[in-house]
């Protein structure tokens, strides 16, 4: 099992009811996928604020980063990249759920 | 000791508005749910400590919430809203089919028997119930999937089920902009009933869907009775909406939003009329409540603790509540952020609250 810490936005934080980072256990190559299933796994109020119920699609306005990259694109059943895997299994850096700017 | 209990829903959170039974000294709770739209609060008539609020946000979608103990505290509750099979379409704004797609709840409807049971009505049209508190959705599939469903079309403000009215197995439900729909099964199975609405901007001003439907209302005594504001015209019906007909009168202008019925008065209703479809405003800047005690055609303008002048605030269609204390209070809450209450069937009114970010709704309860 790997532990995963991540950042969420600050409504979801109040949603969970967290303070600062959570950290989920996950098994397998790490996906976006993987992690945001733990993540609604241990938070189920979650469920439908990051990803649509239907789809599975990431909601538009969130994104998802780590390691100062942006894998909001990517496919979420693809291995995260080499170097940001690495640093999010050994714990260096979090894996970051953010809500999008927009409006004005 | 009675308590009145003002249930405020806006742009940015929820606000809980308290009294005792003069309803001049109000204490406020909130925001809850800071930063999130909350369309619509309301309580069980069962259990006035059990209240349902849909939260809804662009970022992150709808919630519902629940609170047990009379909006002190939340717990999240189930927001699977989906649809059943194949959504299939309707018309988009530039007459090309659609496909169905979930985006909100506009209206929470709880039972007047079960505090576990609530409706609650849904943008892209569609009409849902929980059995249990609100942890989970089944949609009554009756309404979406009636005949004149590809004829609907969405108002400006979408294609929103904004009315639920509970009146045993019969229900009314009201879209924007497809019309008046009326179950005599719990339900199950609906039909349109807009026979009576004219609209001027539909090719066809009396076809049986289209009419832009901003809000209905009924007396518990007088089921039969129901009272409309359409996008422009008040109209009356008083055969559960089989036949309707325009009550209008001598209103400075007939279009608007909320409606809403005296508690105790079955024949007195009130609206707030605004400017036009372009400017949602009142008319003159003058922000006037009117009250018919006639069940329409002669209406009367409260104007007493009110802006007359300067005021180009607008009232949502939810935004405007009666409670049912023995002089019935009237409750109504603006775009500017003011919640007007009235605790003497609206001769007089001063704001409760002032400055909140723009109402969406109001509803009231008495717990006694």
């Amino acid at each position: 099992m790997t532990a995963v810490r991540v950042v969420l936005p600050a409504h979801l934080k109040n949603l969970a009811q967290v303070h600062g980072e959570v950290v989920v256990s996950v098994s397998g190559p790490l996906t976006q996928r993987v992690v945001l299933d733990a993540v609604e796994e241990r938070f189920p109020m979650l469920c439908g604020t990051i990803r649509d119920r239907r789809t599975g699609r990431r909601r538009p306005f969130v994104r998802f980063y780590a390691c100062e990259r942006d894998l909001s694109n990517e496919p979420p059943d693809a291995p995260l990249p080499d170097g940001v895997a690495a640093a999010i299994t050994v714990g260096t850096e979090p894996f970051l759920v953010v809500g999008a700017m927009a409006g004005g | 000791m009675t308590q009145v209990r003002v249930l405020a829903g806006t742009r940015k959170g929820a606000f809980v508005l308290t009294s005792d039974a003069n309803r001049e000294k109000w204490e406020v709770s909130g925001p809850h749910f800071a930063g999130w739209e909350v369309y619509h609060l309301k309580g069980s008539p069962a259990d006035p400590n059990r209240l349902y609020a849909s939260q809804n946000s662009g970022w992150f979608g709808q919630l519902i919430q629940r609170s047990d103990d009379g909006g002190k505290t939340w717990q999240p509750a189930g927001n699977d809203f989906s649809y059943v099979g194949d959504p299939g379409t309707h018309l988009w704004y530039d007459d090309t089919p659609r496909p169905w797609e979930f985006k909100r709840i506009w209206h929470m409807e709880p039972s007047p028997d079960d505090p576990d049971t609530v409706y609650a009505g849904g943008e892209d049209a569609a009409l849902f119930k929980s059995t249990d508190g609100g942890q989970t959705w089944r949609e009554l599939t009756g309404l979406r999937l009636q005949n004149s469903r590809t004829d609907w079309q969405p108002g400006a403000g979408g294609l929103c089920l904004h009315t639920i009215i509970l009146q045993g197995s019969r229900m009314f439900a009201a879209i924007s902009a497809a019309g008046a729909f009326r179950s005599d099964d719990g339900g199950e199975t609906w039909r349109p009933v807009n026979r009576g609405l004219r609209s001027g901007g539909i090719p066809d001003p009396d076809a049986e869907v289209g009419h832009c439907v901003h809000h209905v209302e009924a007396h518990p005594s007088r089921p039969d009775t129901l009272f409309m504001q359409k996008h422009w015209d008040v109209m009356r019906s008083d055969d559960g909406g089989l036949s309707w007909y325009e009550v209008s009168g001598n209103l400075p202008t007939d279009f608007g939003f909320p409606i809403a019925v005296h508690a105790h008065e079955a024949e007195t209703v009130y609206v707030v009329p605004i400017t036009s479809d372009s400017l949602h405003y009142p008319p003159e800047g003058r922000l006037r409540v009117y009250r018919s005690r006639t069940g329409g055609n002669e209406w009367e303008p409260l104007t007493n603790g009110l802006p007359q002048q300067d005021c180009y605030v607008n009232v949502y269609r939810d935004a405007m509540a009666t409670d049912t204390l023995e002089e019935c209070g009237v409750y109504f809450g603006t775009t500017g952020g003011q919640v007007y209450a009235s605790a003497d069937s609206g001769d007089s009114w001063m704001p409760i609250v002032r400055d909140l970010p723009a109402v969406l709704s109001v509803e009231v309860q008495v717990i006694r």
